[in-house]
């Protein structure tokens, strides 16, 4: 099947905007501006049953229905943070497909009638960043953003933002205090940002691979869009996979595909006649999915969706699935995860900022051999500690991959530890 | 009516307004919640997470919206999964609370357990210690051990100085960030913020010169931990070792609450020490904040080694009697040639003891002041019922020919968060000024314009509906104006707010440049409009006043007085030039009441005996006065205020039991819990009550004044304040020394550069034939034909005065 | 000269982004250009870039506080900055790194004696398929340079010695789907 969202794998030159308007680009942005309400924009994407790739799942028509009628302005910010470890799908097709992007920023921005739409870019997308500014300049300049698009009076322009280096920047409050030139700091919810938003106005954020879908659903309507995937998870999803894997990268895959299919069909298996130990699906912020033959098939034979991941103690999250073979111990692997949470928590509260201190101190010391059973279990009961206590959901994210690491494989933590 | 909403918390049901926090409403009930981020008076950030709670509401049916009874009837409570802020969620109908479960406390616990594993422990040398939310916490809902590694501790600088005022100690911080939130959201002087994230995150300032706000103490007192301290009273003493005395700050007419710290010290022969000034709560003065000119520089002129303890007689020690029967009999040669002259420092009790004397001997009574108009805030000022803290949406505030920000720094406070609930501020001033950024309207206009300006402002389109708003409340100074202009403003002011005379929250205040100024003109005492002939050939009796330091003519004039007595705390340039000196005691060493330019009589406590040889002004007086005939009180201030009301109209009513009220006050702070509103202290010796308004008849509306303006091709020196001076009471306070600096004046560039001029560079003013040298600081916002010349640095300037500058060599 | 006489253009440019009442926006691509400008961001850019937007200096720091790739310190005149987080790790990056390590004589944090090249060990870089990879930081960009290996590293620090930044270079063998 040709690729919807990185359509560059089948037409390498759809970066280029005449290449993108001959291959039917912006026939669902005039569609939109043109022939239908803003109202049903939004119907059209909920009966689609879309749901956020950034992480949570949640259904993007509902969230973009939560903005209230008459308040202005109003905004759209794409979410292009992309900064959890494992996931690096947005930045593919920021490169690759830039304008169906930018098209579904487009169309996000009619559906809630706001005038200007950021594109918030993690610092490390500089290049990228200046990339999409000259996409966004080609736009205005054929008419796809500007004052009167296609003759209606309705006047679209998106900026591009550049962060500077802040994992946090992704969790959608940090990213709007980021935009609004503050300490990318979270704030409390509520009040959401479809009330309280960019400078305090109504607010969609929406992920760059959810936005990246919005045009195909306008053009090809809802119920050709939940064709595929499952009744639940709709459409399709791109898969990041990492780690121990032959064939690593960016799979677009109907969502519920296996994890079978994806890490041996697409992936190549595992290299060097390695076992798969443990699957992280998404990214640093996941809870370890124990795989060892006894639950080898009942894994591979899990539908990669947002429902069907829970059955194997895990989440979907953002799909970044980093493999994990028999080579790697679990003390090393939140090794790694602690130190990533604690150099990315913001510091705002107290549980997340003095939690993941401490945790990575008992991380360290067990991994270094140095740790006594007592250390396995104050860091498991730290972590439950952390857990539900912070102020965003990045201090929970860095207590999951301990707590299933320490439950799951206890036998990499008994070999570790003094006895 | 806000609407009200019913929530149990603990059992306990609680009635409290729509709106209201968890954590607030169940202060309310006597249920304390264990916070540090939080702090009544900021928004909630939620930061900490110490307030964590069980949080259930009833279950609503969706079909019919109603409450799902459970098994007993009661509507059916649902708990959230996880454990919430009792700081960030407002209360609702039904909900209900439980802050002391198993799992609240366990929560609570599990904060402080994570808290301290960043905290170094270090109690026993924190200048916090005693009176430490973190402290008290930990024993109240911490656990008695630690699972985690001292060693591992990550350890930090201690004692940076942000700025020579207050220090920082990075380790004991808890980035809870109140101090930051303070000065950026309370006092607009965002001059500290965050630095790095994560466990890394410290407090920075880059200001020049660092921590550069006038507020900066009370980060200190709400700070939750040793993190900020002052440099006044760093490892000064214990919490647990010192009295404690509510006093008034005695620096400038707000009045502000404040609580003396008091310890017994060898250093003083074993007699008391004043360790430091602390804010005392009143919701309707100084809320629970104070500035640092107050703090810093508002005790140490009262210890000053160099205060007078010896009645002279021409410079010779003297016995008190003897000198005082001198006076006495000097006063009653001279009778009606008695011109008694009072500073707006002394009490009203001392006042109306000088005001006494005066008239039993037909001689005058005159106000030291550089500021007229008083007679129109008596008539015309705020009375019963009035509160700053209660203007917001349908008030006008007008301020104008004033720097609130340095000369009534609260108010600036109290201003600013009116402009934030709503209130419309008009700001106007020949210069720019800190209200400015919050104002709703600026007004510009050329120094001598004061009087038209007001004039002006009723009509403007753009203005009219502010004047006629439901309150109207006018601050007048004296920027760039002496005395004449000053009072033809006032009474320009007071024609807005006549027909709203005695409606509270309207009204006419003077932004004095004294704590009782205000008092005087209720007692009756008046400016002279030409000082130095009032004083010639007369037999002159001066109490709190330096006129002969502050201007040469007047020291010319007093030269050439029949007889000058003169009552002090120290041997001023008057006071040597007087045949009698009589020693005062300063007002921290005895009781009294001042009226603040709000017109809130409040009284001061005695913190620490008199300095021996000293007695406190209303008692010499009457001494005097008995000496020469006239019967006063002189036992103690309290009678001196039961003659007062019985005599003075506006008094009536008032006295000390009455003063010493206190009513319940939001947000309760200063009992056990620290942690809630910070150090303040608690209201328990009164919150004071307002005078009502003199009913003399009297003029009211802008008349022509003749302001001298700046000629073509001269400059005109302009009298202004700053909030740091070199006056009596600010010398003292060695720690504030660089921020006032030295004299400055401040020009507009273009005329700096005419002249030669950078900012920073040396000059000479030359101003009624004597020099002066002085640093040259720029002001865009000035008109090109002033110098901008400020008060109390040893240049005298009463009124705009013409005067020429020049470069200085640089030394 | 202040950056407000030397790049007119495009802090105007910056500014037109975002509402006008909402300048302080501004502070981000401010910042980036004042390091453009220097190399590093000193603390008089904060102040001018705080005149600009009517902050307080500190507000300004506050913020180059707390984003990574704001530096207030001069360092090599190229930042190598290595992803060893854990995807890039599983394939490598923590041996590539030593080796390159070895290889430039210096230790993580530490810059070349000649200056050239500073190296970093950051978090994810969104190119875990790529590992192992390395993003290069000059004053004016970052640029990926993915499926590197030790050898192919010096012998771009070799260029880098002779001249600027080249293309990034981009391994494209790895998105090759069937
Ligand atoms: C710590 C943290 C990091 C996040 N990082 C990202 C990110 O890099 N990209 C992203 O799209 N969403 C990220 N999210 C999720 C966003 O907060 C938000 O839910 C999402 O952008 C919404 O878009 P969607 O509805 O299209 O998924 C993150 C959330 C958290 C708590
Ligand atoms: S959980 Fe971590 S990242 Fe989120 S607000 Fe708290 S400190 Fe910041
Ligand atoms: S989070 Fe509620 S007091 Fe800090």
């Amino acid at each position: 099947m040709a690729h919807l969202l990185l359509r560059h794998r089948d037409i390498p030159d759809i970066k280029k905007l005449d290449v993108y308007v001959k291959n039917g680009g912006f026939t669902a942005l005039k569609k939109a501006v043109t022939g239908m309400q803003p109202g049903q924009v939004m119907d059209e994407v909920k009966a689609s049953g879309l749901r956020g790739r950034g992480g949570a799942g949640f259904p993007t028509g509902v969230k973009w229905s939560f903005i209230p009628k008459g308040v202005f302005p109003t905004y759209v910010v794409a979410n292009a943070d992309e900064s959890e470890p494992g996931t690096f799908k947005d930045r593919e097709i920021m490169e690759g497909n830039p304008y169906q992007f930018l098209e579904g920023v487009a169309i996000a921005c009619y559906a809630i009638q706001s005038n200007v739409g950021y594109v918030y870019l993690r610092g490390e997308f500089y290049q990228l960043a200046r990339e999409l500014d000259d996409c966004l300049a080609e736009m205005e300049k054929a008419g796809y953003l500007g004052d009167n698009l296609f003759g209606s009076n309705y006047s679209l322009r998106i900026r591009t933002h550049l962060g500077a280096g802040a994992y946090i920047c992704g969790e959608e409050t940090a990213l709007l205090e980021s935009i609004e030139g503050k300490r990318g700091q979270p704030r409390i919810r509520p009040p959401f940002p479809a009330l309280y938003g960019l400078y305090g106005k109504p607010t969609v954020i929406n992920n760059v691979e959810t936005l990246t879908n919005v045009p195909l659903i306008i053009e090809k309507g809802a119920a050709w869009y939940k064709s595929m995937g499952t009744e639940k998870s709709p459409g399709v999803k791109i898969f990041s996979l990492s780690g121990n894997v032959t064939r690593p990268g960016n799979y677009e895959l109907p969502l519920g595909t296996t994890f079978r299919e994806l890490i041996f069909t697409h992936g190549g298996g595992i290299p060097d006649g390695h076992q798969v130990k443990g699957i992280m699906p998404a990214g640093a912020s996941s809870s370890i999915i124990l795989v060892n033959s006894a639950t080898f098939d009942k894994v591979m034979d899990t539908p990669m969706d947002y429902e069907s991941v829970q059955n194997v103690g895990s989440l979907l999250g953002s799909a970044s699935v980093i493999l994990i073979d028999d080579t790697c111990s679990m003390d090393w692997i939140i090794n790694k995860t602690m130190h990533f949470f604690k150099h990315e928590s913001c510091g705002k509260c107290t549980p997340c900022r003095d939690g993941t201190y401490w945790m990575l101190h008992l991380v360290e010391r067990i991994h270094a051999g140095n740790g006594t059973n007592a250390d396995v279990q104050i860091l498991q009961s730290v972590a439950n500690q952390v857990n539900g206590k912070c102020l965003c959901a990045l201090g929970d994210f860095s207590t999951m991959a301990i707590t299933s690491a320490i439950e799951r494989f206890p036998q990499d933590f008994e070999s570790k530890v003094k006895t | 009516m806000a609407q009200m909403v019913t929530l149990t918390v603990n059992e306990v049901k609680v009635t409290v307004p729509a709106g209201t926090l968890i954590v607030d409403a169940a202060k309310r009930a006597g249920i304390d919640i264990p916070v540090f981020c939080y702090h009544p008076k900021m928004e909630p950030v939620g930061m900490c997470r110490q307030c964590l709670v069980e949080i259930g509401r009833p279950m609503i049916d969706r079909t019919t919206s109603q409450p799902v009874p459970g098994e007993d009837g009661n509507p059916r409570i649902q708990f959230m999964p996880k454990l919430e802020t009792a700081c960030t969620n407002p209360v609702s109908e039904g909900m209900v609370v439980l802050t002391a479960s198993e799992k609240a406390k366990a929560g609570q616990k599990e904060i402080i357990e994570l808290l301290l594993t960043s905290h170094p422990l270090d109690c026993p040398v924190c200048d916090k210690g005693g009176e430490c939310p973190l402290q008290n916490l930990t024993m109240a809902y911490g656990s008695s051990g630690s699972r985690f590694i001292y060693d591992e501790k990550q350890h930090a600088a201690k004692s940076i100085p942000l700025g020579e005022l207050i220090y920082l100690d990075r380790e004991r911080c808890i980035q809870c960030a109140r101090c930051i939130r303070f000065q950026k959201d309370i006092a607009g002087e965002p001059v500290l913020d965050f630095y790095q994230r994560g466990r890394a995150t410290d407090i920075v300032t880059y200001s020049e010169p660092g921590f550069d706000s006038i507020f900066s103490g009370n980060t200190t007192d709400i700070c939750p931990v040793g993190a900020l301290t002052t440099a006044d009273f760093r490892f000064g003493a214990r919490p647990w070792e010192m009295n404690h005395t509510a006093s008034l700050c005695a620096q400038c007419p707000v009045g502000c609450n404040i609580t003396f710290n008091v310890r017994r010290e060898a250093k003083s022969g074993g007699g008391h020490s004043i360790k430091r000034i602390m804010p005392r709560q009143n919701e309707q003065v100084n809320e629970i904040w104070m500035c640092d000119k107050g703090r810093f520089a508002g005790y140490h002129f009262a210890e000053s080694a160099e205060r007078l303890t010896q009645p002279l007689i021409k410079g010779a020690p003297a016995d008190l009697q003897t000198a005082q029967k001198l006076v006495a009999e000097k006063l009653k040669e001279a009778k009606a040639e008695t011109v008694v002259l009072a500073g707006g420092r002394l009490a009203n009790e001392d006042l109306f003891n000088l005001k006494q004397l005066a008239d039993g001997l037909g001689g005058k009574a005159l106000l030291y002041t550089p500021i007229g108009g008083g007679e129109y805030t008596a008539v015309y000022g705020l009375t019963a019922g009035s509160n700053l803290g209660d203007l917001g949406k349908g008030s006008t505030v007008l301020v104008i020919a004033s720097d609130l920000h340095d000369e009534a720094p609260i108010w600036y406070l109290r201003i600013k968060a009116a402009a934030q609930r709503g209130a419309t501020v008009v700001v106007a001033n020949a210069r720019a000024t800190p209200l400015d950024d919050f104002a709703t309207f600026v007004v510009r206009y050329a120094y001598g314009d004061e009087v038209q300006t007001v004039n002006s402002l009723s009509g403007k389109e753009q203005f009219a509906g502010a004047f006629s708003a439901e309150n109207l409340v006018i601050f007048y100074g004296s920027d760039g104006l002496g005395m004449a202009g000053s009072t033809a403003l006032a009474e320009a002011c007071a024609g807005l707010v006549k027909s709203r005379a005695g409606k509270p929250n309207n009204g006419l205040v003077g932004v004095w440049n004294a704590a009782n100024t205000q008092g005087a003109y209720e007692l009756g005492f008046r400016p002279a409009t030409d000082l130095a002939s009032e004083l010639k050939g007369k037999a002159v009796y001066v109490a709190a006043a330096d006129p002969a330091g502050d201007d040469p003519a007047l020291a010319e004039a007093l030269k050439s007085a029949s007889f000058l007595a003169v009552q002090e705390l120290f041997l001023t340039e008057t006071a040597r030039l007087a045949a009698v000196v009589l020693p005062a005691s300063a007002y921290t060493e005895r009781e009294g009441t001042f009226t603040s330019a709000e017109r809130r009589v409040q009284r001061f406590y005695p913190a620490v005996p008199p300095r021996p040889g000293t007695r406190p002004d209303f008692a010499l007086t009457a001494d005097i006065a008995r000496y020469a005939g006239i019967e006063l009180e002189g036992r103690s201030p309290l009678l001196v205020m039961n003659r007062i009301a019985a005599s003075v109209k506006v008094f009536s009513g008032i006295s000390y039991a009455r003063l010493a009220e206190v009513t319940e006050q939001y947000p309760i702070v200063g009992r056990g819990d620290l942690y809630y509103g910070g150090t303040t202290y608690e209201n328990t010796q009164g919150l004071g009550t307002h005078l009502a308004l003199s009913q003399e008849d009297i003029s009211a509306g802008a008349k022509p004044h003749a302001a001298l303006r700046p000629k073509e091709n001269e400059l005109l020196a302009i009298p202004a304040s700053k909030v740091y001076d070199r006056g009596t009471t600010m010398v003292a306070a060695r720690l504030l020394d660089g921020r006032a600096g030295v004299p400055t004046v401040a020009v507009n560039p273009v005329t700096a550069g005419k002249i030669g001029l950078a900012a920073g560079d040396p000059a000479k003013v030359s101003l009624n034939e004597a020099e002066y040298d002085v640093i040259v600081k720029l002001d865009e916002s000035l008109s090109t034909g002033v110098v901008l010349v400020y008060r109390s640095f040893g240049i005298p300037i009463s009124e705009p005065t013409p005067v020429k500058i020049s470069v200085a060599e640089k030394a | 000269m202040s950056l407000a006489e030397k790049y007119p253009q495009e802090i105007e440019a910056i500014y037109a982004k975002y509402p006008a009442d909402r300048k302080r926006s501004a502070v981000m691509p401010l910042l980036y250009l004042a390091q453009r400008d220097e190399g590093y961001i000193t603390k008089g850019s904060m102040a001018e870039i705080a005149a600009l937007l009517d902050l307080e200096v500190t507000e300004v720091a506050s913020i180059v506080g707390f984003y990574t790739l704001y530096h207030d310190k001069k360092e090599g005149k190229y930042r190598m900055q290595v992803c060893n987080d854990l995807p890039c790790a599983l394939r490598g990056a923590d041996q590539f790194l030593e080796s390159l390590c070895q290889n430039l004589g210096i230790q993580v944090g530490e810059t070349t004696p000649d200056g050239l090249v500073t190296l970093e060990a950051v978090m994810c870089l969104a190119a875990c398929d790529k590992a192992p990879m390395f993003q290069l930081q000059d004053d004016d960009k970052v640029a990926y340079y993915e499926n590197m290996t030790v050898d192919k590293t010096m012998e771009l620090i070799d260029a880098l010695k002779k001249g600027g930044l080249g293309e990034s270079i981009r391994d494209a063998s790895s998105r090759e789907v069937k």
